[in-house]
C-alpha cells in the first residue's frame, strides 16, 4: 500500500533516538524473589542473592501505576512518540508482536540501569486478520552505570502492530468467561455430498460410483466426468491407500488446529484421491508413498456455544 | 532444580520436559504487578472486557518469566540464558491452560551454547513461540 500523506512526517522519525529511562529502583532481591515466586522459576542462585533472573531485564525499568512517569533525569520525551502520532489518525489498537532479549550478562543486586530507545522501522501499512495498520519496530539498550563508564548489559527488540480494528471490539456483558472454545469449521454439507458424512458417521469411508458405467470419483459431485450420467452409488472403501502428495502447514497458525499440521492427498486404492490431514505421525517423517489407513474421529465444529460434532476421517501410517 | 547440564550432554533433536501451566487470575494480575505493568488490562476484568477481551490476559513480561522458568528448569541453575526472543499470537485468559514444549535445534561448539525452538500453546493455539540460546558449562 501506498503511504497515506500524514505517514511523511511520522516516517522521518525512523532512526531517532530517544533518551534515557531510569529505573526506579536499583537492581534488588526483595523485587526479584517476588518476580521468581510468581512466575514459579525455583532456581536456587537466585535466592543467594548474587545475581537475578535475566527475563527480569526489562522490568527494572518500567514506569511503574502512573503511565510515563519516568524517574528524575529521565528523557521527557515519549519513546512511543511514533505510536501515539499514528493513534491520532484513527488507528486505537496495538498488539505486540515480537519481544527479542538479549543479554550480556547477568546482573547482580545493586546496579542501577536506564535503557535508551531507538525507533527502528515503521512498516508499510498492511492488513492482517486483526485490521489495517502498521507494525512498529523500537529498539533499547540497557546500560549498567559505573563511575568509570556505563556498561551495555543487554537489548530489547520491541515490535508492535498498531492498527484499526477490522471487526470493532465488543465490550462484552455480564461476567468474565473463559476462553472462547475455537472449535474445527463445519463442513458444508449438501444432497451431493450427504452419502459421504453420514458414511463416516457410521464408520465407513465412502467414495461415489456411476450407476451407468461404474466410475469412481472423489470429491462427490451430481454428474459422472466420464459419461454424464447423474445416477450414481457409492461403495465402502478398504480404507487403506498411500500418500499421493502432502504438505506441512506451518503459518499463520489458525486455532483450533496444532502445529506443524501434516496434510495428506491420500490415493485410495480404489483409484480415488481425497484430502485428508495425517495423524499419528511427525510432520518429518512424512513421505510420498507411505501406506495409510483411515480412521474416523470425532471432532468438535462449528459454533463456540455449539454441541456439534462429525466423524472426521483422518489418516494414520500403516505400522510395520 | 538440582545439576546443571553440560554442553557435552546435550544433543541436536532432545526434547524438553513439557511445562504445564495453569492460567489463573492470580498469575495473569501477579505476573502483571512482578514486572511492574500496571495496564489495566492485566488486572482490570472491566478493563480487559471494555477493550473486547473475554478476561484479563497475560503481558508479555510474564510470558518471558514463564519463558526462562521452561527452560531454565530444564537446563539447571548454573545456565546462563543469552538471548530469548519470543514472538506473540493467541492471549492467555484465566482459566486457560499453558503448555510448553520445546527442542534442542542447534548446538554452538565455539559458543558451549544450544538453542532451544519452543512453543507454549493454549485452547486456542500458540500463545508464544520463539527461541531461547542458553549457555552450558
Amino acid at each position: 500500500m501506498t503511504d497515506p500523506e500524514w505517514m511523511a512526517a511520522i516516517r522521518a522519525l525512523v532512526g531517532k533516538d530517544y533518551g534515557r529511562v531510569y529505573g526506579w529502583d536499583p537492581v534488588n532481591v526483595p523485587m526479584a524473589r517476588q518476580w521468581a515466586e510468581i512466575m514459579g522459576v525455583d532456581n536456587p542462585r537466585y535466592a543467594e542473592g548474587k545475581l537475578v533472573p535475566p527475563a527480569m531485564l526489562q522490568v527494572w525499568c518500567m514506569e511503574g501505576p502512573t503511565i510515563n512517569h519516568y524517574p528524575p533525569g529521565s528523557t521527557t520525551e515519549n519513546p512511543y512518540e511514533a505510536l501515539k502520532l499514528i493513534e491520532a489518525h484513527g488507528y486505537p489498537s496495538v498488539v505486540a508482536v515480537n519481544s527479542e532479549l538479549e543479554f550480556d550478562r547477568y546482573l547482580a543486586p545493586g546496579e542501577k540501569l536506564y535503557y535508551t530507545t531507538r525507533l527502528d522501522a515503521i512498516s508499510e501499512e498492511k492488513s492482517t486478520a486483526l485490521g489495517t495498520g502498521f507494525f512498529i519496530t523500537l529498539s533499547m539498550t540497557f546500560f549498567s552505570q559505573h563511575a568509570a563508564g556505563d556498561e551495555e548489559v543487554g537489548r530489547l527488540l520491541f515490535r508492535v502492530f498498531k492498527f484499526k480494528p477490522a471487526h470493532a471490539a465488543k465490550p462484552a456483558m455480564g461476567t468474565p468467561v473463559g476462553p472462547p472454545k475455537i472449535k474445527r469449521p463445519a463442513p458444508g454439507i449438501s444432497d451431493d455430498t450427504r452419502f459421504f458424512w453420514d458414511g463416516a458417521h457410521a464408520g465407513k469411508l465412502m467414495i461415489q460410483r456411476c450407476k451407468a458405467c461404474g466410475t469412481l470419483r472423489h470429491p462427490p459431485g451430481p454428474c459422472c466426468p466420464e459419461c454424464y450420467s447423474f445416477e450414481w452409488d457409492a461403495l465402502e472403501a478398504s480404507g487403506r491407500g498411500t500418500v499421493y502428495s502432502f504438505v506441512v502447514m506451518h503459518y499463520p497458525e489458525v486455532p483450533p488446529f496444532d502445529y506443524p499440521n501434516p496434510i495428506g492427498l491420500i490415493e485410495l486404492e480404489e483409484g480415488t484421491r481425497l484430502v485428508a490431514q495425517l495423524v499419528g505421525v511427525k510432520p518429518a517423517d512424512v513421505h510420498i508413498g507411505m501406506p495409510v489407513q483411515v480412521e474416523f474421529n470425532q471432532v468438535d465444529v462449528g459454533a463456540p456455544d455449539g454441541n456439534d460434532t462429525i466423524a472426521l476421517p483422518q489418516f494414520r501410517p500403516v505400522v510395520g | 532444580m538440582t545439576s546443571t547440564r553440560t554442553f557435552a550432554s546435550v544433543q541436536a533433536g532432545e526434547e524438553l520436559p513439557k511445562l504445564v501451566i495453569p492460567i489463573t487470575v492470580a498469575l495473569v494480575a501477579g505476573g502483571a504487578i512482578a514486572t511492574r505493568d500496571y495496564f489495566p488490562g492485566h488486572h482490570d476484568p472491566e478493563a480487559a472486557r471494555a477493550l473486547g477481551s473475554p478476561h484479563i490476559f497475560m503481558n508479555i513480561l510474564t510470558t518471558n518469566g514463564l519463558v526462562e522458568r521452561f527452560v531454565e528448569g530444564w537446563a539447571g541453575p548454573d545456565c546462563r540464558l543469552a538471548t530469548l526472543k519470543i514472538k506473540l499470537g493467541a492471549p492467555n485468559y484465566p482459566g486457560d491452560t499453558l503448555t510448553f514444549t520445546g527442542t534442542v535445534t542447534d548446538r554452538n561448539e565455539a559458543g558451549h551454547s544450544v538453542e532451544v525452538t519452543l512453543r507454549g500453546a493454549n485452547s486456542m493455539g500458540a500463545h508464544v513461540t520463539g527461541t531461547v540460546r542458553v549457555k552450558l558449562p
